[in-house]
Protein backbone atom coordinates (compact mmCIF):
# COMPACT_ATOMS: atom_id res chain seq x y z
CA UNK A 1 0.00 0.00 0.00
CA UNK A 2 1.38 3.28 -0.63
CA UNK A 3 1.21 5.79 2.27
CA UNK A 4 -0.85 8.80 1.56
CA UNK A 5 0.59 12.08 2.88
CA UNK A 6 1.36 15.56 1.68
CA UNK A 7 5.18 14.49 0.27
CA UNK A 8 2.38 12.03 -1.91
CA UNK A 9 0.01 14.86 -3.02
CA UNK A 10 3.19 16.83 -4.38
CA UNK A 11 4.60 13.53 -5.69
CA UNK A 12 1.15 13.27 -7.79
CA UNK A 13 0.80 16.63 -8.79
CA UNK A 14 4.23 16.45 -10.80
CA UNK A 15 3.36 12.95 -12.83
CA UNK A 16 -0.12 13.94 -13.45
CA UNK A 17 -1.82 12.03 -10.92
CA UNK A 18 -0.71 8.91 -12.73
CA UNK A 19 0.67 6.93 -9.89
CA UNK A 20 -2.58 6.46 -6.87
CA UNK A 21 -2.89 2.57 -6.92
CA UNK A 22 -7.05 1.42 -6.47
CA UNK A 23 -7.69 2.13 -2.48
CA UNK A 24 -8.51 -1.73 -2.20
CA UNK A 25 -8.56 -4.75 -4.78
CA UNK A 26 -11.65 -6.18 -6.22
CA UNK A 27 -10.79 -10.18 -6.01
CA UNK A 28 -12.87 -13.17 -6.62
CA UNK A 29 -13.96 -15.32 -3.94
CA UNK A 30 -11.20 -18.32 -2.87
CA UNK A 31 -13.01 -21.40 -1.93
CA UNK A 32 -12.75 -21.23 1.53
CA UNK A 33 -11.49 -18.87 4.31
CA UNK A 34 -10.87 -19.03 7.63
CA UNK A 35 -13.21 -16.09 8.77
CA UNK A 36 -15.89 -14.91 6.53
CA UNK A 37 -18.11 -11.23 7.76
CA UNK A 38 -21.06 -10.44 6.00
CA UNK A 39 -21.87 -6.92 5.53
CA UNK A 40 -19.18 -4.23 4.14
CA UNK A 41 -20.07 -1.57 6.27
CA UNK A 42 -18.33 0.17 8.50
CA UNK A 43 -19.04 -2.25 11.58
CA UNK A 44 -17.95 -5.37 9.36
CA UNK A 45 -15.34 -4.04 7.88
CA UNK A 46 -13.93 -2.66 11.12
CA UNK A 47 -14.18 -6.22 12.24
CA UNK A 48 -12.15 -7.66 9.54
CA UNK A 49 -9.51 -4.99 10.13
CA UNK A 50 -9.30 -5.64 13.97
CA UNK A 51 -9.33 -9.39 13.37
CA UNK A 52 -6.18 -8.98 11.12
CA UNK A 53 -4.28 -6.01 13.19
CA UNK A 54 -5.11 -7.38 17.08
CA UNK A 55 -5.30 -11.40 16.01
CA UNK A 56 -3.25 -11.95 12.76
CA UNK A 57 -6.57 -13.57 11.45
CA UNK A 58 -6.12 -12.36 7.47
CA UNK A 59 -7.12 -14.85 5.87
CA UNK A 60 -10.63 -12.92 6.04
CA UNK A 61 -13.18 -12.31 3.28
CA UNK A 62 -15.98 -9.38 3.35
CA UNK A 63 -19.11 -10.16 1.47
CA UNK A 64 -21.37 -6.78 0.56
CA UNK A 65 -24.29 -8.00 -1.33
CA UNK A 66 -24.42 -3.69 -2.27
CA UNK A 67 -21.42 -1.88 -2.61
CA UNK A 68 -19.41 -0.71 0.17
CA UNK A 69 -20.77 1.10 2.86
CA UNK A 70 -24.09 1.85 0.89
CA UNK A 71 -26.08 0.72 3.82
CA UNK A 72 -26.36 2.89 6.94
CA UNK A 73 -22.65 3.75 7.16
CA UNK A 74 -23.82 6.04 4.22
CA UNK A 75 -26.93 7.05 5.17
CA UNK A 76 -26.49 8.64 8.88
CA UNK A 77 -25.88 12.10 10.07
CA UNK A 78 -22.27 11.13 11.46
CA UNK A 79 -22.62 11.98 15.37
CA UNK A 80 -20.33 10.24 17.57
CA UNK A 81 -20.42 10.56 21.20
CA UNK A 82 -20.74 8.44 23.70
CA UNK A 83 -22.17 9.69 27.15
CA UNK A 84 -24.48 6.38 27.97
CA UNK A 85 -26.17 5.89 30.93
CA UNK A 86 -25.63 1.76 31.53
CA UNK A 87 -21.57 1.03 32.50
CA UNK A 88 -21.42 -1.85 29.29
CA UNK A 89 -22.77 0.20 26.70
CA UNK A 90 -20.18 3.99 28.26
CA UNK A 91 -17.45 1.18 28.03
CA UNK A 92 -17.95 0.17 24.21
CA UNK A 93 -19.14 3.90 22.93
CA UNK A 94 -16.12 5.54 24.75
CA UNK A 95 -13.77 3.05 23.33
CA UNK A 96 -15.17 3.68 19.65
CA UNK A 97 -15.43 7.69 20.50
CA UNK A 98 -11.54 6.89 21.92
CA UNK A 99 -10.31 5.15 18.37
CA UNK A 100 -11.98 7.81 16.47
CA UNK A 101 -9.59 10.34 17.84
CA UNK A 102 -6.36 8.40 16.26
CA UNK A 103 -8.37 6.97 13.21
CA UNK A 104 -6.69 9.42 10.46
CA UNK A 105 -3.34 8.57 11.76
CA UNK A 106 -4.33 4.63 12.34
CA UNK A 107 -5.81 3.86 8.82
CA UNK A 108 -3.37 6.47 7.07
CA UNK A 109 -6.47 7.43 5.66
CA UNK A 110 -8.33 11.03 6.88
CA UNK A 111 -11.76 10.16 8.19
CA UNK A 112 -11.82 14.29 9.37
CA UNK A 113 -12.92 13.43 12.56
CA UNK A 114 -14.12 16.75 14.33
CA UNK A 115 -14.29 16.82 18.29
CA UNK A 116 -16.63 19.96 17.99
CA UNK A 117 -18.74 18.87 21.34
CA UNK A 118 -22.26 17.49 21.21
CA UNK A 119 -24.93 18.96 23.34
CA UNK A 120 -28.20 17.26 24.17
CA UNK A 121 -30.88 19.68 25.28
CA UNK A 122 -32.93 19.30 27.93
CA UNK A 123 -36.31 20.72 27.51
CA UNK A 124 -38.68 19.18 29.97
CA UNK A 125 -37.78 18.76 33.63
CA UNK A 126 -38.09 15.32 33.27
CA UNK A 127 -34.79 15.67 30.91
CA UNK A 128 -33.01 17.68 33.26
CA UNK A 129 -32.95 14.82 35.48
CA UNK A 130 -32.40 12.06 33.10
CA UNK A 131 -29.34 13.96 31.90
CA UNK A 132 -28.03 15.14 35.34
CA UNK A 133 -28.09 11.46 36.39
CA UNK A 134 -26.28 10.66 33.44
CA UNK A 135 -23.73 13.26 33.36
CA UNK A 136 -23.05 11.39 36.98
CA UNK A 137 -22.80 8.16 35.77
CA UNK A 138 -20.38 9.03 33.45
CA UNK A 139 -18.03 10.91 35.87
CA UNK A 140 -18.06 7.34 37.25
CA UNK A 141 -17.46 5.35 33.64
CA UNK A 142 -14.39 7.90 33.04
CA UNK A 143 -16.60 9.98 30.20
CA UNK A 144 -15.86 13.48 30.04
CA UNK A 145 -19.47 15.05 29.82
CA UNK A 146 -20.88 18.09 31.78
CA UNK A 147 -24.22 19.58 32.64
CA UNK A 148 -24.63 22.63 31.62
CA UNK A 149 -27.00 25.63 32.12
CA UNK A 150 -28.98 27.50 29.27
CA UNK A 151 -26.87 30.73 29.09
CA UNK A 152 -23.81 27.94 28.08
CA UNK A 153 -25.88 26.27 25.63
CA UNK A 154 -26.69 29.69 24.08
CA UNK A 155 -22.57 31.03 23.99
CA UNK A 156 -21.91 27.27 22.18
CA UNK A 157 -24.87 27.95 19.88
CA UNK A 158 -25.49 31.39 19.48
CA UNK A 159 -28.39 30.59 16.41
CA UNK A 160 -30.77 28.70 19.12
CA UNK A 161 -33.81 30.07 20.66
CA UNK A 162 -33.59 29.05 24.00
CA UNK A 163 -36.66 31.04 25.05
CA UNK A 164 -39.53 28.47 23.86
CA UNK A 165 -41.87 29.48 23.67
CA UNK A 166 -43.43 25.66 23.74
CA UNK A 167 -39.96 23.78 24.79
CA UNK A 168 -37.47 26.23 26.19
CA UNK A 169 -34.01 25.06 26.85
CA UNK A 170 -33.47 24.64 30.25
CA UNK A 171 -29.90 23.11 29.75
CA UNK A 172 -27.92 20.14 28.50
CA UNK A 173 -25.57 17.35 28.40
CA UNK A 174 -22.18 18.58 26.91
CA UNK A 175 -19.47 16.08 25.55
CA UNK A 176 -17.04 18.67 24.25
CA UNK A 177 -14.81 15.78 22.49
CA UNK A 178 -18.03 14.10 21.02
CA UNK A 179 -18.44 15.61 17.44
CA UNK A 180 -18.40 14.18 13.72
CA UNK A 181 -16.49 12.49 11.11
CA UNK A 182 -16.85 11.66 7.08
CA UNK A 183 -18.96 8.71 7.64
CA UNK A 184 -17.87 7.47 3.98
CA UNK A 185 -14.22 7.60 4.88
CA UNK A 186 -15.01 5.32 7.48
CA UNK A 187 -15.47 2.61 5.45
CA UNK A 188 -13.31 3.20 2.76
CA UNK A 189 -9.92 4.05 5.01
CA UNK A 190 -11.10 0.78 6.90
CA UNK A 191 -11.50 -1.25 3.45
CA UNK A 192 -8.02 -0.42 2.05
CA UNK A 193 -6.43 -0.95 5.33
CA UNK A 194 -7.94 -4.80 5.28
CA UNK A 195 -7.07 -5.15 1.36
CA UNK A 196 -3.37 -4.37 2.75
CA UNK A 197 -3.21 -6.57 4.91
CA UNK A 198 -4.50 -9.50 2.02
CA UNK A 199 -8.05 -9.58 3.26
CA UNK A 200 -10.92 -10.00 0.25
CA UNK A 201 -13.86 -7.61 -0.11
CA UNK A 202 -16.36 -9.07 -2.45
CA UNK A 203 -18.75 -6.47 -3.56
CA UNK A 204 -22.00 -7.24 -5.28
CA UNK A 205 -21.79 -10.84 -3.64
CA UNK A 206 -25.24 -11.94 -1.72
CA UNK A 207 -25.26 -14.26 0.92
CA UNK A 208 -28.51 -16.78 0.06
CA UNK A 209 -28.12 -19.40 2.34
CA UNK A 210 -26.29 -20.49 5.62
CA UNK A 211 -24.05 -24.05 5.61
CA UNK A 212 -24.31 -25.93 8.56
CA UNK A 213 -22.82 -29.73 9.42
CA UNK A 214 -23.84 -31.23 13.13
CA UNK A 215 -25.24 -27.78 14.31
CA UNK A 216 -21.50 -26.17 13.48
CA UNK A 217 -21.48 -23.92 10.36
CA UNK A 218 -19.11 -24.53 7.50
CA UNK A 219 -20.12 -21.88 4.71
CA UNK A 220 -22.39 -19.97 3.05
CA UNK A 221 -24.36 -19.67 -0.27
CA UNK A 222 -23.69 -17.04 -2.22
CA UNK A 223 -24.80 -15.09 -5.67
CA UNK A 224 -21.41 -16.22 -6.47
CA UNK A 225 -20.86 -19.59 -5.49
CA UNK A 226 -20.41 -21.40 -2.20
CA UNK A 227 -17.73 -20.10 -0.12
CA UNK A 228 -16.67 -22.69 3.06
CA UNK A 229 -15.50 -20.85 6.29
CA UNK A 230 -14.39 -21.79 10.01
CA UNK A 231 -16.38 -18.81 11.36
CA UNK A 232 -19.35 -16.53 10.10
CA UNK A 233 -19.48 -12.84 11.42
CA UNK A 234 -23.25 -11.41 10.23
CA UNK A 235 -22.54 -7.73 10.90
CA UNK A 236 -25.51 -6.75 8.24
CA UNK A 237 -28.20 -4.02 10.72
CA UNK A 238 -31.65 -3.93 8.92
CA UNK A 239 -31.28 -7.53 7.21
CA UNK A 240 -30.02 -9.22 10.82
CA UNK A 241 -33.48 -11.00 11.00
CA UNK A 242 -32.85 -12.23 7.17
CA UNK A 243 -29.54 -13.77 7.99
CA UNK A 244 -30.49 -15.27 11.20
CA UNK A 245 -33.20 -16.74 9.75
CA UNK A 246 -31.09 -18.75 6.89
CA UNK A 247 -29.10 -19.48 10.13
CA UNK A 248 -31.76 -21.24 11.47
CA UNK A 249 -32.29 -18.91 14.51
CA UNK A 250 -34.48 -16.31 15.73
CA UNK A 251 -33.63 -12.30 17.04
CA UNK A 252 -35.28 -10.30 19.06
CA UNK A 253 -35.10 -7.41 16.81
CA UNK A 254 -37.05 -5.22 14.56
CA UNK A 255 -36.11 -3.18 11.58
CA UNK A 256 -37.50 -0.23 10.85
CA UNK A 257 -36.76 2.81 8.59
CA UNK A 258 -34.91 6.09 10.18
CA UNK A 259 -34.16 9.06 7.91
CA UNK A 260 -32.16 12.35 7.38
CA UNK A 261 -31.78 15.23 5.28
CA UNK A 262 -29.85 17.80 4.30
CA UNK A 263 -30.17 21.47 3.85
CA UNK A 264 -28.77 23.80 1.09
CA UNK A 265 -25.26 24.70 2.07
CA UNK A 266 -24.91 28.04 4.17
CA UNK A 267 -21.96 30.01 5.85
CA UNK A 268 -21.05 28.57 8.49
CA UNK A 269 -23.46 29.50 11.20
CA UNK A 270 -23.08 26.33 14.11
CA UNK A 271 -19.57 24.49 15.53
CA UNK A 272 -21.70 22.11 17.73
CA UNK A 273 -23.88 18.92 17.44
CA UNK A 274 -27.41 19.43 19.02
CA UNK A 275 -29.64 16.86 20.05
CA UNK A 276 -33.26 17.86 21.11
CA UNK A 277 -34.86 14.60 21.73
CA UNK A 278 -37.98 15.61 23.18
CA UNK A 279 -39.33 16.94 19.82
CA UNK A 280 -37.26 14.48 17.94
CA UNK A 281 -34.68 16.33 16.24
CA UNK A 282 -30.88 17.01 16.09
CA UNK A 283 -28.54 18.96 13.92
CA UNK A 284 -25.34 19.82 12.79
CA UNK A 285 -23.16 21.33 10.11
CA UNK A 286 -21.34 19.88 7.52
CA UNK A 287 -17.75 21.38 6.12
CA UNK A 288 -19.83 22.06 2.87
CA UNK A 289 -22.22 23.79 4.74
CA UNK A 290 -25.34 21.59 4.73
CA UNK A 291 -27.56 21.64 8.11
CA UNK A 292 -27.74 18.12 8.26
CA UNK A 293 -30.88 16.67 10.16
CA UNK A 294 -32.03 13.99 11.49
CA UNK A 295 -35.42 12.78 13.48
CA UNK A 296 -36.93 9.70 15.04
CA UNK A 297 -37.66 6.60 13.23
CA UNK A 298 -41.09 5.05 11.18
CA UNK A 299 -42.84 2.90 13.79
CA UNK A 300 -43.51 -0.43 11.39
CA UNK A 301 -41.51 -2.94 10.27
CA UNK A 302 -39.77 -1.68 6.53
CA UNK A 303 -37.46 -2.56 4.89
CA UNK A 304 -37.78 0.26 1.75
CA UNK A 305 -35.11 2.27 2.79
CA UNK A 306 -37.57 5.07 2.16
CA UNK A 307 -39.36 6.46 5.19
CA UNK A 308 -42.92 8.43 5.85
CA UNK A 309 -42.54 11.82 4.86
CA UNK A 310 -44.67 13.20 7.84
CA UNK A 311 -41.96 12.13 10.07
CA UNK A 312 -39.78 14.60 8.36
CA UNK A 313 -42.63 17.22 8.36
CA UNK A 314 -42.23 16.99 12.60
CA UNK A 315 -39.05 16.71 12.71
CA UNK A 316 -37.84 20.08 10.78
CA UNK A 317 -41.07 21.73 12.54
CA UNK A 318 -39.63 20.79 16.02
CA UNK A 319 -36.24 22.23 14.70
CA UNK A 320 -37.61 25.41 13.49
CA UNK A 321 -39.00 26.61 17.22
CA UNK A 322 -35.23 26.10 18.04
CA UNK A 323 -33.63 27.55 15.31
CA UNK A 324 -35.74 30.31 13.88
CA UNK A 325 -33.24 30.40 11.22
CA UNK A 326 -33.60 27.39 9.41
CA UNK A 327 -37.02 28.33 8.79
CA UNK A 328 -36.38 29.63 5.10
CA UNK A 329 -33.87 27.16 4.17
CA UNK A 330 -34.28 24.67 0.89
CA UNK A 331 -33.76 21.19 2.08
CA UNK A 332 -32.40 19.62 -0.60
CA UNK A 333 -31.80 15.86 -0.20
CA UNK A 334 -33.56 12.99 1.96
CA UNK A 335 -32.95 9.59 2.45
CA UNK A 336 -33.40 6.35 4.87
CA UNK A 337 -31.86 3.53 5.84
CA UNK A 338 -33.29 0.19 7.68
CA UNK A 339 -32.18 0.15 11.53
CA UNK A 340 -32.53 -2.86 13.28
CA UNK A 341 -34.25 -2.07 16.97
CA UNK A 342 -33.73 -4.46 19.75
CA UNK A 343 -36.49 -3.96 22.78
CA UNK A 344 -33.71 -2.33 25.17
CA UNK A 345 -32.35 -0.01 22.67
CA UNK A 346 -28.88 -1.90 23.01
CA UNK A 347 -26.89 -4.06 20.24
CA UNK A 348 -26.32 -7.02 19.82
CA UNK A 349 -22.93 -8.57 20.04
CA UNK A 350 -22.84 -12.51 20.41
CA UNK A 351 -22.56 -15.91 19.93
CA UNK A 352 -25.41 -17.75 18.29
CA UNK A 353 -27.24 -21.34 19.39
CA UNK A 354 -25.16 -22.28 15.80
CA UNK A 355 -21.48 -23.10 16.31
CA UNK A 356 -19.13 -20.87 14.35
CA UNK A 357 -21.52 -18.27 14.22
CA UNK A 358 -21.52 -14.71 15.70
CA UNK A 359 -23.66 -11.91 15.51
CA UNK A 360 -23.28 -7.86 15.73
CA UNK A 361 -26.63 -5.91 14.83
CA UNK A 362 -29.18 -4.17 16.82
CA UNK A 363 -27.40 -0.83 16.88
CA UNK A 364 -30.63 0.13 15.93
CA UNK A 365 -30.44 4.04 15.24
CA UNK A 366 -26.94 4.92 16.50
CA UNK A 367 -24.56 2.27 15.03
CA UNK A 368 -22.08 4.89 13.27
CA UNK A 369 -20.49 6.06 16.18
CA UNK A 370 -19.79 2.91 17.82
CA UNK A 371 -17.85 1.56 14.55
CA UNK A 372 -14.47 1.40 15.57
CA UNK A 373 -15.23 -0.06 19.07
CA UNK A 374 -18.02 -2.56 17.89
CA UNK A 375 -15.25 -3.93 15.33
CA UNK A 376 -12.67 -3.98 18.32
CA UNK A 377 -15.37 -6.37 20.03
CA UNK A 378 -16.70 -7.89 17.86
CA UNK A 379 -12.83 -9.22 16.65
CA UNK A 380 -12.03 -10.44 19.91
CA UNK A 381 -15.10 -12.00 20.69
CA UNK A 382 -14.69 -13.97 17.22
CA UNK A 383 -10.74 -14.82 17.77
CA UNK A 384 -11.06 -15.62 21.20
CA UNK A 385 -14.65 -16.47 21.89
CA UNK A 386 -15.05 -14.18 24.53
CA UNK A 387 -14.74 -9.96 24.74
CA UNK A 388 -15.13 -8.05 28.30
CA UNK A 389 -16.73 -5.41 25.96
CA UNK A 390 -19.29 -7.96 24.11
CA UNK A 391 -19.98 -9.49 27.71
CA UNK A 392 -23.47 -7.68 28.57
CA UNK A 393 -24.62 -7.60 24.65
CA UNK A 394 -25.54 -11.43 24.34
CA UNK A 395 -28.42 -11.68 22.57
CA UNK A 396 -29.45 -14.16 25.43
CA UNK A 397 -29.77 -11.34 27.58
CA UNK A 398 -33.26 -10.33 27.22
CA UNK A 399 -34.43 -14.49 28.52
CA UNK A 400 -32.49 -13.37 31.53
CA UNK A 401 -34.06 -9.96 31.76
CA UNK A 402 -30.32 -8.44 31.87
CA UNK A 403 -31.58 -5.63 29.73
CA UNK A 404 -29.03 -3.15 28.96
CA UNK A 405 -31.76 0.17 28.86
CA UNK A 406 -30.93 2.79 26.80
CA UNK A 407 -34.12 4.06 25.63
CA UNK A 408 -33.62 7.19 27.72
CA UNK A 409 -30.14 7.89 26.23
CA UNK A 410 -30.93 6.17 22.70
CA UNK A 411 -34.89 5.85 22.17
CA UNK A 412 -34.82 8.87 20.18
CA UNK A 413 -32.28 10.06 18.44
CA UNK A 414 -28.65 9.38 17.14
CA UNK B 1 -48.20 8.10 2.60
CA UNK B 2 -49.21 4.55 4.21
CA UNK B 3 -53.42 4.09 3.88
CA UNK B 4 -54.92 1.10 6.24
CA UNK B 5 -58.74 0.47 5.50
CA UNK B 6 -60.38 0.88 9.00
CA UNK B 7 -62.77 -2.63 9.12
CA UNK B 8 -64.42 -1.02 12.10
CA UNK B 9 -65.44 2.55 10.63
CA UNK B 10 -64.80 1.47 6.70
CA UNK B 11 -62.22 4.61 6.63
CA UNK B 12 -59.34 4.79 4.51
CA UNK B 13 -57.44 5.62 7.23
CA UNK B 14 -53.63 7.84 6.38
CA UNK B 15 -50.97 7.09 8.44
CA UNK B 16 -50.79 10.05 10.60
CA UNK B 17 -54.31 8.87 11.68
CA UNK B 18 -53.02 5.45 12.72
CA UNK B 19 -50.37 3.85 15.43
CA UNK B 20 -48.64 0.94 15.04
CA UNK B 21 -48.89 -1.70 17.59
CA UNK B 22 -45.84 -4.33 16.04
CA UNK B 23 -46.41 -7.64 15.57
CA UNK B 24 -50.11 -9.64 15.21
CA UNK B 25 -51.07 -13.04 16.17
CA UNK B 26 -48.95 -13.26 19.30
CA UNK B 27 -49.92 -15.97 21.30
CA UNK B 28 -49.74 -14.69 25.22
CA UNK B 29 -47.93 -16.79 27.39
CA UNK B 30 -48.69 -17.36 31.38
CA UNK B 31 -47.70 -18.85 34.39
CA UNK B 32 -46.37 -22.43 33.61
CA UNK B 33 -45.22 -21.71 30.16
CA UNK B 34 -41.62 -23.06 29.23
CA UNK B 35 -38.72 -20.08 29.57
CA UNK B 36 -38.37 -20.81 25.95
CA UNK B 37 -42.00 -20.20 24.74
CA UNK B 38 -41.87 -16.72 27.45
CA UNK B 39 -39.27 -15.55 25.84
CA UNK B 40 -40.49 -15.70 22.25
CA UNK B 41 -43.95 -14.21 23.16
CA UNK B 42 -41.83 -11.42 25.03
CA UNK B 43 -38.72 -10.52 22.88
CA UNK B 44 -38.58 -12.17 19.68
CA UNK B 45 -40.40 -10.80 16.99
CA UNK B 46 -41.17 -12.23 13.33
CA UNK B 47 -39.13 -9.59 11.22
CA UNK B 48 -39.58 -10.62 7.50
CA UNK B 49 -38.33 -9.60 4.89
CA UNK B 50 -41.68 -9.39 2.98
CA UNK B 51 -45.38 -10.33 3.89
CA UNK B 52 -46.10 -9.40 8.19
CA UNK B 53 -49.11 -9.14 9.99
CA UNK B 54 -49.14 -6.51 12.32
CA UNK B 55 -51.39 -4.60 14.67
CA UNK B 56 -52.66 -0.99 14.14
CA UNK B 57 -55.06 1.43 15.83
CA UNK B 58 -57.10 3.79 14.37
CA UNK B 59 -55.91 6.18 17.46
CA UNK B 60 -57.34 9.58 15.75
CA UNK B 61 -60.31 7.73 14.61
CA UNK B 62 -62.99 5.18 15.88
CA UNK B 63 -59.94 4.20 18.41
CA UNK B 64 -60.02 0.69 17.33
CA UNK B 65 -57.53 -1.95 17.43
CA UNK B 66 -57.47 -4.09 14.11
CA UNK B 67 -55.14 -5.98 12.44
CA UNK B 68 -53.21 -5.43 8.89
CA UNK B 69 -51.77 -7.98 6.05
CA UNK B 70 -48.68 -5.65 4.37
CA UNK B 71 -45.66 -6.24 2.44
CA UNK B 72 -42.34 -4.87 4.21
CA UNK B 73 -40.53 -4.27 0.91
CA UNK B 74 -43.26 -3.15 -1.58
CA UNK B 75 -45.70 -1.26 1.61
CA UNK B 76 -48.89 -3.36 -0.16
CA UNK B 77 -51.15 -3.86 1.84
CA UNK B 78 -53.57 -7.19 1.01
CA UNK B 79 -56.07 -6.43 3.14
CA UNK B 80 -56.99 -5.55 6.99
CA UNK B 81 -59.24 -7.28 9.43
CA UNK B 82 -60.92 -7.16 13.04
CA UNK B 83 -58.44 -7.90 16.09
CA UNK B 84 -60.78 -10.62 17.52
CA UNK B 85 -59.13 -13.12 15.23
CA UNK B 86 -57.02 -16.24 16.39
CA UNK B 87 -55.12 -15.94 12.55
CA UNK B 88 -55.80 -14.30 9.15
CA UNK B 89 -59.19 -14.76 7.33
CA UNK B 90 -58.97 -17.22 4.40
CA UNK B 91 -59.68 -14.26 2.20
CA UNK B 92 -56.84 -12.08 3.18
CA UNK B 93 -54.82 -15.33 2.89
CA UNK B 94 -56.08 -15.83 -0.69
CA UNK B 95 -55.53 -12.11 -1.70
CA UNK B 96 -51.65 -12.92 -0.23
CA UNK B 97 -51.35 -15.83 -2.08
CA UNK B 98 -52.22 -14.54 -5.34
CA UNK B 99 -49.75 -11.82 -5.24
CA UNK B 100 -47.30 -13.82 -3.24
CA UNK B 101 -47.32 -17.16 -4.37
CA UNK B 102 -46.21 -19.78 -1.35
CA UNK B 103 -45.77 -17.19 0.72
CA UNK B 104 -45.06 -18.03 5.10
CA UNK B 105 -45.44 -16.16 8.20
CA UNK B 106 -44.67 -18.01 11.48
CA UNK B 107 -47.31 -20.75 11.83
CA UNK B 108 -48.81 -19.51 8.74
CA UNK B 109 -49.25 -19.83 5.03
Amino acid sequence: MKRYSAFAIAREAMRQHTGWDHAWAKPAPKKKYDVIIVGAGGHGLATAYYLGKNFGITNVAVLEKGWLGGGNTGRNTTIIRSNYLQDPSAAIYEKARSLYETMSQDLNYNVMFSPRGVIMLAQTQHEIRGYRRTAQANALQGVKTEWIGPQRVKELCPIMNIDGPRYPVLGGLYQERGGTARHDAVAWGYARACSDMGMDIIQQCEVTGVRKENGKVVGVDTSKGPIDCDKLGMVVAGHAGVMAQMAGFRLPLESVALQALVSEPIKPCMDVVVMANTVHGYMSQSDKGEMVIGGGTDAFNNYTQRGSFHHIEETVRALVETFPMISRLKMLRQWGGIVDVTGDRSPILSKTPVDGVFVNCGWGTGGFKAIPGSGWAMAELMAKGQSPLTDEFSMFRFREGKFIDESVAAGVAH
Amino acid sequence: MLTLKCPYCGVDADETDLHAGGEAHLKREGPGASDDAFEDYLFMRENPKGVHFERWRHAYGCGKWFLAARCTTTLQVFGTYPAQTLEPPQDIKDAISAQRPGWSWGNFK
